[in-house]
């Protein structure tokens, strides 16, 4: 299944045990932002180094099977729809641009919606990041996709 | 007219220094950025946003404009990157 040349079980159970608590971890600092340092940006890069370390090891074939490059442009481009969204929604509502006390999301109000929006927004910055990190790693190797 | 380029740059390097003075020196609880902006965020955040983290509601509420900014640059960076290096399938 995997080639000769990747073939070393020191390497692979080590990554394929670091994968999954790195992107736990990347979860943890995108949502922790409201708590503690850490935010979009962060936990972006640290979700595209599990997608990098993902390709190093297991070579582009059953890499770009798991994660396809072109779904790393999808998703920085979702990651700046959010944002985009989440700015002009409020506009849309009455209320001026990037006010998310006025995103339209019931039984939510006031202060807790503009938490609510933080989060929404660092989903996105969090999304735009993963991608478009990923997508530069995927060109710079230069692989045709 | 190279030497010109000299006498230019000492002026402008002046100014800069003379315009220097004149700024709040590093962390002065006096400065006027301390005193209109920096205690309404401190003062209103959990009140407006809920939100502990000070750094994080400045970021992404009061000031989201500049950090929709920032991703806008992150993601044409990465446009810019897949332009010029893209290779296609078929030649």
């Amino acid at each position: 299944m995997i080639e000769k040349r990747f073939q070393s079980i020191i390497v692979q159970t080590i990554c394929s045990l670091l994968i999954p608590f790195i992107q736990m971890f990347a979860l943890y600092i995108i949502i922790h932002g409201h708590y503690g340092p850490g935010g979009g940006f962060q936990g972006g890069v640290l979700l595209a180094v599990s997608i990098i370390l993902q390709r190093l090891y297991l070579g582009k074939e059953i890499s770009y099977k798991r994660f396809p490059p072109k779904l790393a442009l999808a998703l920085g481009a979702i990651g700046m729809l959010i944002y985009g969204l989440a700015g002009i929604i409020p506009l849309a509502m009455g209320g001026s641009f990037l006010d998310y006390a006025y995103l339209p999301i019931p039984w939510v109000h006031g202060a807790e919606l503009r938490a609510l929006g933080i989060l929404i927004v660092e989903l996105g910055i969090g999304l735009a990041v993963f991608g478009t990190l990923v997508l530069i790693f995927d060109n710079l190797v230069g692989e045709r996709w | 007219m190279k030497w010109l380029s000299v006498p230019i740059m000492a002026l402008f390097f002046a100014l800069m220094l003379y315009a220097t003075s004149g700024l709040p020196s590093h962390a002065d609880p006096q400065a006027p950025a301390s005193q209109h902006v920096s205690p309404s965020y401190i003062e209103y955040t959990i009140e407006d946003t809920h939100t502990p983290n000070i750094v994080t509601s400045v970021l992404a509420d009061y000031r989201g404009y500049d950090t929709l900014g920032e991703t806008v640059v992150i993601f044409t960076a990465g446009l810019a990157c897949v332009l010029i290096l893209m290779k296609r399938k078929t030649r």
